[in-house]
C-alpha cells in the first residue's frame, strides 16, 4: 500500500530548517519510503538508503527520469514555438554529463580513468602542501581577533588543493574561486533558482569549460605530473576520455570537492567550538581527529541528499517505487537512523564501527574521499590545536540556501592568538 | 599488531590503500592484498585505514604472542 | 545455569574447542566478547597458532606475503589455554571427556568441534610421495611450494580445477611459469560455479597462457631414480614433462577421530541442527556439544533444509559466532543460524565473489556488465527463485542480490539495470548431476 504521507520533502528546502534539519529527518523516518506530491519518493532510513544505493535498478542519469523527460519535452516545445513565431533561439549547448550523472558502463570507464590517476602517491604528496596552505592562512591571524573559518580558511583551501592536483597554474586559481560557487548549486537538485542565478550558472559553466579546453590544449603540448595530464594520457580497455569528457570530469572534480570540503571543515569547527570538552579532548589526543572526522560525516555531513531514478518497479519497505520515478535518498537522515546507530543524535567523537553515508555508498562512492579526509584531518587538527581560547561569535551561524550541500555561509570565531 | 580484513565485506573502495599504501594494495580493480602483520610503525596509518573503510571491514587486533606474553605476566 | 554476575558469565564452566584455526579462534573471541568468565582450552593438532588460509594459495605463493605474516589477528583477549601440536583422538560424550594424542584426557562442560578439512591426498601413495608433488592446506605446504616455485622450475601441473587449483594456476602465470591445469569436468570451477560460468574462466585462463586440459584426469605421476617427479600421464594418453605437481582435488572433513563417539559424523562432515548443536547417529541433539566451520554440515534454509557443509572463510566466522552465542544462552534464547554463504577468490587479477548457493542453481543468467571484459554479475535460479549470484570485479552489487536471495525473489530477475547485456538469456548452469546430492 502506497500512502501519501504528510511528510513533505519541500520542508527540507525551507530555510527555517537549514540550521537544524535533523528533527525533520526523524519525522521523515517514520515513513521509510514516502511518496511525495510531485510523484517522487523520499527515502530516509539507513537500510533502505543503503539498499537502494547498491540496487542495479536505480540510475544516476537524470535523463532517464519521467520528470526530466517531461521537462525536456516542454523545453523543446517552447523552443519550437519560439522558432515558429520567428524568434531567434540559441541552440542549447550540448554537454556531456559528468560521470556522477552517468550509469555503468560509461560511468565505470570514466571513474576508472580518474582513480587510475588519483593515486595514493598523488594524495600523499599533497598532504605537505595542505599543511603549508593551512598554516599560511592561519598565520595571517597571528594576533588573534576574529577569523571567519569559511572565508579565511575553509573556502580557499579545497580550490587551491584541487587546482594544484589537476594542474591548473597558480595564477589562474582566482578565476576558479569565482566559478566554483555558482556551479556547486548544480549539485543541488531541490534548489529553485531565479532566472538571474540560472544565467550566472550557465555563464560560469561555459567560461570554465572554455578555460578547461584551453588548458587541456596546453597540457597536451606540455604534459606535467598532474591529474589532467594523467587523465588525458590514460588509456582504458573501453576507451580513453574524449576531450569533452575530460572537460566535464575536470569541472566535476572541482565542484564536487569544493563546497563539500568547505562544509566539512566548517561544521567540524562549529561542533568543537560548541563543546569545550570536545575541543579539549581533541587537543589532548591528536589521534582522535581520525574518528572525529568520520563522526562529523555522519552527524553533520556536507551532503544531505542525492537523487536517483527507478529503472524498474522496486518493492521496498512495503512500497512499490514505479519505474521512472525520482528517488530522493536522504543520506544525512540515514546516518541519523537510531535503528542503525546507537545514540544516533549524539556526536561521539570516538564512535566505533561508523558506517556513515557521508561519502555515499556503492558505485558512486566519493572519488575524492581520501583527499577530503586529509584536508579535514589537517585543517581541523590545526584549528583545534592552534587557536587560543576560540569562541563562536555567532551561534547559530548564517547558513547558505543550499539544502543538499548544507553548511554555514560564515563562521566568525573570536580568539586570543595562535599557538605556534 | 595484527589486522584482519573481511574480504566478503570489502567492496574494493580502496580507502585503506590511501591511508597506508604499503600495507593495503588493490591489485586489478577489486583484489585487495594486505599485510596482516605490519610493523608497529604502521599503527597510526592502519588505524586511519580501518576508520576510513566505508564498510568497516578492517579489524585491528593482537598477535598470539602479544596475548601469551600478557597472560604470562599476569600469572 | 546461566547466571550473569558482574564478574562475567559462568565462572566455573570449562569450554573446550577442538581445532585451533579460524572457526576455533573466532568462537573463543565471541565467548569472551559475551563475557564468558570460565576457562577456555583450545586444542589444535598443528604446531602453529591460528593462521589465515586464503593467502596460502595466493600472495604467499607469489612471494608478496611472507609466510610468517599469515597468523590471524586476535580480535579479543581470549585468555585461553592453548594446547598446540596435539590432536584430539577420541570423544566420550557420556563422560564429557576428550582423549588427546599426548595421552592426556581433557574434561569439558561444553565442547566446540571445529576440526575443519584437509586436502584430499593423491590416491596413489608412491606418486604422492615423489619430490615435487604438493598439496595446499597448511602453512608448511604453502611455504614449501613457495620455495620451490621461487626457484623457477620447469612446467607445473595442477590436478584439479577448483578454486585453489585455479588460484595456483594464476600464481604460476604471474611468476611466468609454464602451467598445465587438468580438470575432470568440462570446465574449471565446474563443481563450484557450473560449466556455464566455468567456460568464462576457461577462456580467462587460456588468454593468460594456461595449458588447460578439461575432461581429463591425471592417471599417474612418475619420478626418476632419485624419487624426483618428472612426468604425469593423463587419461587422454598424453604424457606431460613436469617439475612440480599440485594436487588440488578438494577437501576431506576431519571427522575420523569422532568414530566411535556416536555422533553423526562421516566423510561429508559433522551434522548439526540450525543452532549449531551436533546430532548423534540417531539424529538426536547432543547437549553442550557444538560445531562450526568447514567441518559442520547444517540444514540450509535456502534449499529446504538440506544438510550442507559450506567450506568458506565467511561461514567459519559466522557459524563460530552463532555457536558461541548459543553455548552461552538458555535454550529458549537460542538463535537459528541463517547464513547466506559468501566467498571470494582472486585469480588473474580478477576478484570473483559469490553469495548464496551457486551449485544448487539450475540456471544462470548474466544480469549486468560484460562477460568479455570479465566484469559482470550473474544470477543463479532454482525452481523460479534466485538462489545465488556471482560477480567478476563487480562486488559492489552483490549486496542487492543478497537481498533478492533473502526475499526469495523470482528468477529470472527483472532488473532493467543500466548495464544489462543486450541479449540476456537464462542458460543451464551446468553442474555435475551428482553434486546436488553430495
Ligand atoms: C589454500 C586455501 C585457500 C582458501 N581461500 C579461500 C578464499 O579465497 N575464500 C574463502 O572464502 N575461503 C577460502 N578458503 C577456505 C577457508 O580457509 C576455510 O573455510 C577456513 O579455513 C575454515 O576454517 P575452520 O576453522 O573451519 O577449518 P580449518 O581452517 O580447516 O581448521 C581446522 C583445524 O583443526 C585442526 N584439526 C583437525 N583435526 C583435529 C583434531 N582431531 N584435533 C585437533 N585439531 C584438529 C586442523 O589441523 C586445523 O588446524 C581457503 C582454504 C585454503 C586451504
Ligand atoms: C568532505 C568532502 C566531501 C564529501 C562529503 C563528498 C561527498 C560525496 C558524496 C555523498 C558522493 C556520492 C554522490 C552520489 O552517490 O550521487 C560523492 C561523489 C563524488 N565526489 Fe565527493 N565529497 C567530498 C569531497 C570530494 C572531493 C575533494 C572530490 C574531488 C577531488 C570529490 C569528488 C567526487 C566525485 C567525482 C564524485 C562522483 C563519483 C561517482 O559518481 O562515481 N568529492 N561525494
Ligand atoms: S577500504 Fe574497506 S572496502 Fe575499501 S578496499 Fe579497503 S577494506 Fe576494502
Amino acid at each position: 500500500m502506497t500512502q501519501k504521507s504528510k511528510i513533505d520533502f519541500k520542508q527540507i528546502l525551507d530555510h527555517s530548517h537549514i540550521a537544524n534539519p535533523y528533527p525533520l529527518y526523524a519525522q521523515f523516518r517514520e515513513t521509510p519510503v514516502a511518496l511525495q506530491e510531485d510523484g517522487s519518493y523520499l527515502v530516509s532510513t539507513y537500510n533502505e538508503v543503503v539498499s537502494l544505493l547498491h540496487d542495479p535498478r536505480i540510475s544516476s542519469d537524470m535523463r532517464k527520469s519521467d520528470a526530466q523527460k517531461r521537462f525536456m519535452q516542454q523545453a523543446k516545445q517552447k523552443r519550437e514555438e519560439m522558432i515558429a513565431q520567428g524568434q531567434q533561439v540559441e541552440e542549447p549547448e550540448e554537454i556531456v554529463p559528468a560521470f556522477i550523472f552517468q550509469d555503468p558502463p560509461n560511468h565505470d570507464r570514466l571513474r576508472r580513468i580518474v582513480t587510475s590517476q588519483l593515486t595514493p602517491e598523488r594524495v600523499e604528496n599533497m598532504s605537505s602542501h595542505i599543511e603549508q596552505i593551512v598554516k599560511e592562512h592561519l598565520d595571517k591571524h597571528a594576533q588573534g581577533g576574529q577569523i571567519d573559518i569559511v572565508d579565511d580558511l575553509a573556502y580557499p583551501l579545497p580550490v587551491t588543493v584541487i587546482c594544484q592536483l589537476l594542474g591548473v597554474p597558480r595564477e589562474d586559481e582566482a578565476q576558479f574561486h569565482a566559478w566554483a560557487e555558482p556551479l556547486a548549486s548544480v549539485l543541488d537538485p531541490g534548489q529553485v533558482q531565479t532566472e538571474e542565478q540560472q544565467k550566472q550558472i550557465m555563464q560560469a559553466g561555459r567560461q570554465m569549460r572554455e578555460y578547461m579546453g584551453q588548458l587541456l590544449q596546453k597540457l597536451k603540448a606540455q604534459p606535467g605530473d598532474n591529474l589532467l595530464s594523467g587523465m588525458m594520457a590514460a588509456d582504458d580497455i573501453d576507451g580513453a576520455m574524449s576531450p569533452r569528457e575530460l572537460i566535464s570530469t575536470a569541472v566535476l572534480l572541482l565542484i564536487a570537492g569544493h563546497e563539500t570540503t568547505v562544509n566539512l571543515i566548517t561544521n567540524g569547527t562549529l561542533a568543537m567550538l560548541r563543546s569545550p570538552e570536545l575541543l579539549e579532548r581533541l587537543r589532548q589526543d591528536p589521534e582522535l581527529i581520525i574518528t572525529y572526522v568520520e563522526e562529523l560525516l555522519r552527524y553533520d555531513p556536507p551532503v544531505h541528499f542525492r537523487t536517483r531514478t527507478a529503472l524498474a518497479d522496486i518493492q521496498i519497505a512495503g512500497t512499490t517505487i514505479p519505474q521512472g520515478a525520482t528517488i530522493i535518498l536522504v543520506l544525512a537522515s540515514g546516518s541519523h537512523d537510531g535503528q542503525r546507530f546507537e545514540r544516533s543524535e549524539e556526536l561521539i567523537p570516538d564512535r566505533q564501527g561508523n558506517e556513515h553515508l557521508g561519502f555515499g555508498s556503492g558505485l558512486h562512492y566519493c572519488v575524492g574521499a581520501p583527499l577530503a579526509r586529509v584536508e579535514a584531518h589537517i585543517a581541523l587538527g590545526e584549528i583545534s590545536r592552534r587557536l587560543i581560547e576560540p569562541k563562536l561569535a555567532l551561534d547559530p551561524p548564517p547558513y547558505r540556501d543550499n539544502a543538499a550541500l548544507r553548511g554555514p555561509r560564515h563562521l566568525p570565531v573570536n580568539f586570543k592568538g595562535l599557538r605556534s | 599488531m595484527r589486522i584482519s580484513v573481511d574480504l566478503n565485506r570489502c567492496q574494493g573502495y580502496g580507502q585503506c590503500c590511501f591511508a597506508d599504501p604499503s600495507v593495503f594494495k588493490l591489485r586489478g580493480e577489486e583484489v585487495l592484498e594486505f599485510d596482516p602483520a605490519p610493523g608497529d610503525e604502521h599503527r597510526l596509518k592502519v588505524i586511519r585505514a580501518a576508520k576510513a573503510c566505508p564498510v568497516q571491514a578492517i579489524y585491528i587486533g593482537e598477535s598470539y604472542e602479544e596475548q601469551e606474553e600478557r597472560s604470562h605476566r599476569h600469572e | 545455569m546461566s547466571n550473569h554476575s558482574s564478574q562475567g558469565l559462568r565462572k566455573d564452566e570449562h569450554i573446550v574447542i577442538v581445532g585451533a584455526s579460524l572457526a576455533g579462534l573466532r568462537a573463543a573471541e565471541a565467548l569472551r566478547r559475551r563475557d564468558f568468565a570460565g576457562q577456555i582450552t583450545i586444542v589444535g593438532d598443528e604446531k602453529y597458532a591460528p593462521y589465515d588460509r586464503p593467502p596460502l594459495s595466493k600472495h604467499v605463493l607469489t612471494g608478496h606475503l611472507p609466510i610468517e605474516h599469515t597468523p590471524l589477528a586476535m580480535l579479543e583477549d581470549v585468555r585461553a589455554t592453548w594446547i598446540l601440536g596435539v590432536a584430539a583422538t577420541a570423544l566420550d560424550v557420556e563422560q564429557r571427556q576428550l582423549s588427546l594424542s599426548n595421552g592426556e584426557r581433557l574434561h569439558f562442560d561444553q565442547l566446540l568441534i571445529a576440526t575443519g578439512t584437509r586436502a584430499r591426498p593423491w590416491p596413489e601413495e608412491r606418486g604422492g610421495k615423489l619430490d615435487g608433488v604438493f598439496l595446499i592446506r597448511d602453512r608448511d605446504d604453502s611455504q614449501q611450494l613457495r620455495e620451490r616455485l621461487a626457484r623457477k622450475p620447469g612446467r607445473v601441473l595442477i590436478a584439479g580445477g577448483g578454486f585453489i587449483g585455479c588460484e595456483v594456476a594464476s600464481v604460476c602465470r604471474e611468476l611466468d611459469l609454464e602451467v598445465t591445469l587438468v580438470e575432470r569436468g568440462p570446465t574449471p570451477l565446474y563443481g563450484a560455479l557450473g560449466s556455464s560460468m566455468g567456460s568464462i574462466v576457461a577462456r580467462l585462463q587460456q588468454q593468460h597462457g594456461v595449458d588447460l586440459r578439461t575432461r581429463t584426469t591425471v592417471e599417474s605421476f612418475e619420478g626418476d631414480a632419485a624419487g624426483r617427479l618428472c612426468r604425469a600421464r593423463l587419461s587422454d594418453g598424453s604424457v606431460v614433462e613436469i617439475d612440480v605437481a599440485i594436487v588440488a582435488l578438494g577437501a576431506l572433513h576431519n571427522t575420523e577421530w569422532l568414530q566411535g563417539s556416536g555422533l553423526a559424523a562421516d566423510e561429508r562432515g559433522l551434522v548439526c541442527d540450525t543452532y549449531s548443536r551436533v546430532l548423534d547417529a540417531q539424529g538426536q541433539v547432543v547437549e553442550g556439544i557444538f560445531t562450526a566451520g568447514d567441518v559442520a554440515r547444517w540444514p540450509q534454509h535456502l534449499c529446504d533444509g538440506d544438510l550442507i557443509a559450506v567450506e568458506h572463510w565467511g561461514n567459519a566466522v559466522d557459524q563460530a559466532e552463532n555457536a558461541a552465542g548459543n553455548m552461552l544462552s538458555a535454550e529458549t534464547d537460542y538463535r537459528a543460524y541463517k547464513h547466506i554463504p559468501a566467498f571470494w577468490s582472486s585469480q588473474f587479477g580478477i576478484n570473483i565473489k559469490a553469495v548464496g548457493l551457486p551449485n544448487r542453481g539450475d540456471e544462470v543468467m548474466v544480469t549486468q556488465g560484460s562477460v568479455e571484459r570479465y566484469r559482470f554479475v550473474a544470477a543463479y535460479g532454482r525452481q523460479g527463485r534466485i538462489i545465488a549470484a556471482v560477480s567478476f570485479d563487480q562486488g559492489r552489487w552483490l549486496e542487492a542480490y543478497n537481498t533478492l536471495i533473502e526475499e526469495g525473489a523470482t528468477y529470472p530477475p527483472q532488473l532493467a539495470a543500466a548495464d544489462q547485456p543486450e541479449n540476456m538469456q537464462s542458460q543451464p548452469a551446468g553442474f555435475p548431476a551428482m553434486a546436488r546430492h553430495a
